[in-house]
């Protein structure tokens, strides 16, 4: 079965981005446009794993994180958060509530695809 | 790239534009009521980030440098550091509008550039604070123009990674991390599984074990380092680099297991001292006073043994190549080698049936110290086949310039090793096979270009390690091969059956026959009347196989697969009566028992729904005696086909010391070479193919002669 990954950003680009850098590595990849609508969609069928951006209009995305990990077939799924906060703090944040990793925007297809390597095998 | 990149970039600019317009609605209300429009400040602020986060990925990167500084601005303006006034408004709307040009006319980067650089300076004019924020951050990144190390030595490293108990619940793998590891180097992995509970106390969602890793690696510490990056402050990590790849050791030796333990604090100095007054071994002891865990040692001599490898590895390599042997000594050595195996086999027998398990203890160990020994010498004996590559320049070039043709030559795996006989008598093959490539593969540069390739033809000769053979290469970018008019040369001159099915594969094969070429005006290079059934002969001696591929106008492939050495092989040994004999294992498919016997005279046997003909080597040897009631088959795979070989019995596996029969009986077709067993009788080595092949060539006599 070919595995899922949900790309959770208001921005169609970059969630088109997304899609593009991913497309060598043949996952099927769904989209939403924020928060609310990521949740709406993984609660009627479960991803592989969430690459989410931070800052959106609807649920941001380290209140999804908390939300996503509420969900017991999505406990343990890695999520990347997408964010242009190289912070400290929000990285933070973001691991506190159970992300597994970060990438800074603007990032280089290849260095997506080395983090979804990373955290998915 | 190209075509969807620009889709996503168009999509990217739509976007922008959208932004845009919420951006100035914002601006708007925000100039309205400057002190009482957090909503307004917020929108802006989020606004502009996307379109430094986007325009960065798409290409834009004038554009996310100038949105990054008045990002900032509103970032503090949100904080509520700084106080939006008409002239960040205004600002604001220049902004917007320098992006919107920035993205629909990107070609006029320069003028952008300036105007943009106008902006940032009266910005920064406007919120001094910009320059602070940027600087307090700047000083967190590593400094710019620092030199990156090149690590070239290959350096060992102790890794100790304890996730959190937690990390499961972050959706972190750490096995993953651990894989990501050993893909760095050589790594050795210890599993500390000491804090697992008991099966009825365990949390299956949290982690309990922590590993110790010793890794040798090119890459630097900070390589490392990013595997855990996102772990690192959750985790416990501790990276040390025990051995820098370049001290000048004059022994391997490592440290002291007791200096281990105390060095990653598994033990006190204190520990080590009051148990090192006792007699047994230091780790045994250690275990059994319950200082320590049994993998805590396991992992500290995985540690000694990894570092004791490299270091062997290291000082290896400085007095490599200083030895010189004459070839001759070498061969005793391997006659000697050879002879200590069969006596070696002769002792495990002997060991076997006494019963005396004392002897037999002693006999195993010599059989994994002959073992060894015969794996060292086999290895003395291998030679990069490079010089013989190195030879074909030559050729290549003189054929090349005689021919009137354009032809470079690539090699490739020089240093795969082979048996030195093999080197030796790969070299004629190997040149017929070149001369060949450039005689009939490459085309004439004219026709070459017509064809749409480049003027210089390619030869690529390259070898590469496949299990237990090597694997030799010759392909051309030339004319490739026409299987049809292989097929017509190959009736016409008598060598197929114009009704014949044949597979593509065995076309092609039918350029290795005997008397068969296909370009009809014989040059001086090639085809001097001896075809390519040289090679096949040469790779027969040599108990390699040949396979072709080809397609016709982009070129042709031809494969030897050669064994590593001549010396020993893996037989399968088997009986007929009282008489021992060896077929190659690499040959044989499988063994089964024939029932029903002949049927109706014919050597047929049905295997699984395959037909498969088979040889009585009862007969073909003429060994009298009656054949027992069941009879085994041996299965083996010549060529393209399978045919199966009757026996009384199938003893087993055999490590086989090949001896040669000598000249007297070198006429002998069938059998290729003699071997001693372990009870000191001689069994025959079988030449499977030419085997099948008198025999074929006995009933084809026979027909005609009906």
């Amino acid at each position: 079965m070919k595995r899922t990954i949900m790309t959770v950003d208001d921005s169609a680009s970059v969630r088109l981005m997304v899609k593009f850098s991913l497309a060598e590595l043949g996952f099927e990849i769904v989209e939403a446009v924020d928060g609310v609508d990521a949740l709406r969609k993984i609660e009627k069928k479960p991803v592989h794993m969430l690459i989410t951006d931070i800052n959106m209009p609807e649920l941001d995305g380290i209140s999804l994180v908390r939300k996503v990990r509420e969900i017991p077939a999505c406990k343990f799924i890695p999520i990347i958060m997408l964010t242009t906060e190289s912070q400290e703090e929000k990285k933070r944040e973001g691991r506190k509530a159970g992300a597994t990793g970060w990438i800074v925007k603007p990032f280089r297809p290849d260095q997506l695809v080395s983090v979804v390597k990373k955290v998915l095998g | 790239m190209s075509e969807e990149f620009e889709k996503l970039v168009e999509t990217f600019r739509e976007e922008t534009y959208e932004l845009l317009s919420e951006l100035e609605s914002s601006l708007f209300e925000l100039e309205k009521d400057p002190h009482n429009s957090g909503e307004a400040v917020s929108s802006i602020f989020r606004a502009f980030h996307s379109i430094k986060g986007a325009g960065g990925m798409f290409g834009f990167d004038e554009v996310s440098r100038f949105t990054h500084e008045i990002e900032t601005v509103y970032d503090l303006v949100r904080a509520g550091k700084v106080l939006a006034d008409k002239s960040l408004v205004d600002l604001s709307f220049a902004a917007s509008d320098l992006i919107r040009e920035m993205i629909t006319s990107p070609k006029e980067v320069a003028e952008q550039k300036k105007k943009a650089d106008e902006l940032l300076v009266s910005l920064r004019q406007l919120f001094p604070e910009i320059t602070e924020a940027k600087k307090a951050k700047k000083s967190a990144l590593p400094k710019e123009g620092e030199p990156v190390m090149l690590a070239a030595k290959l350096k060992a490293y102790r890794i100790r990674f304890r996730p959190s108990a937690d990390i499961f619940a972050t959706g972190t793998n750490p096995s993953l991390l651990l894989r990501e590891l050993c893909g760095l180097g050589q790594c050795s992995v210890i599993a500390h599984s000491d804090a697992i509970p008991d099966l009825d106390e365990i949390d299956p969602e949290l982690c309990y074990t922590s590993w110790d890793v010793i890794l040798t690696t090119g890459r630097d510490l900070d390589a490392i380092r990013d595997i855990f990056i996102f772990v690192e402050d959750t985790s416990e990590l501790s990276i040390e680099m025990i051995d820098d790849g370049e001290s000048a050791v004059d022994s391997a030796d490592y440290k002291k297991l007791g200096e281990i333990l105390v060095e990653k604090r598994d033990i006190t100095p204190e520990d080590l001292q009051r148990v090192l007054g006792g007699r047994k071994r230091l780790g045994e002891m250690l275990i059994d006073e319950g200082l320590v865990q049994p993998e805590s040692i396991q992992a500290a001599l995985l540690e000694q043994e990894h570092v004791r490898l490299i270091r062997e590895g290291r000082l290896k390599k400085e007095v490599i190549s200083n030895i010189r042997v004459s070839s001759e000594k070498l061969d005793k050595l391997v006659n000697l080698v050879g002879e200590l195996v069969t006596v070696q086999a002769r002792l495990s027998r002997n060991a076997l049936y006494t019963g005396d398990s004392e002897l037999a203890s002693i006999a195993e160990e010599v059989e994994r110290l002959t073992a060894e020994l015969r794996d060292n010498t086999m290895n003395i004996r291998m030679l990069p086949i490079g010089t013989t590559f190195s030879r074909f320049r030559r050729l290549v070039r003189d054929l090349s310039k005689d021919l009137g043709k354009e032809v470079e030559m690539v090699t490739e795996g020089g240093d795969t090793e082979l048996d030195k006989t093999v080197i030796e008598r790969l070299g004629d093959p190997l040149v017929h096979l070149i001369r060949n490539c450039i005689d009939h593969g490459i085309e004439p540069p004219e026709e070459r270009i017509s064809a749409g390739k480049p003027r210089k033809g390619t030869v690529r000769l390259s070898a590469t390690h496949s299990g237990a053979n090597v694997l030799i290469e010759i392909e051309d970018d030339g004319a490739g091969l026409d299987a049809g008019a292989i097929r017509a040369k190959a009736v016409k001159k008598g060598l197929v059956d114009p009704d014949a099915e044949l597979g593509g594969g065995e076309i092609l094969s039918l350029i290795l026959a005997p008397g068969f070429s296909t370009t009809e005006n014989v040059t001086n290079i090639s085809g001097r009347g001896v075809g390519l059934d040289v090679v096949k002969r040469a790779a027969d001696s040599l108990r390699g196989e040949i396979s072709i591929r080809s397609e016709q106008g982009k070129g042709t492939s031809i494969t030897l697969s050669l064994p590593l050495t001549l010396a020993i092989i893996e037989g399968l040994l088997i009986r007929i009566e009282d008489e021992h004999f060896v077929l190659p294992l690499s040959a044989v498919e499988e063994c089964v028992e024939l029932i029903g016997g002949d049927r109706h005279g014919r050597h047929i046997a049905n295997v699984r729904g395959h037909i498969i003909p088979y040889i009585r080597l009862r007969e073909q040897f003429t060994i009298s005696g009656t054949p027992p009631e069941i009879e085994q088959i041996v299965i083996v795979k010549n060529e393209t086909t399978k045919v199966g070989f009757v026996v009384d019995t199938v003893i087993g596996e055999n490590q086989t010391v090949i001896k040669t029969l000598g000249r007297v009986y070198k006429g002998v077709e069938g059998i290729s070479g003699a071997t001693i067993l372990g009870d000191g009788t001689v069994a025959l080595i079988l030449d499977v193919s030419k085997l099948i092949r008198i025999v074929e060539e006995g009933e084809v006599s026979e027909q005609a002669s009906r």
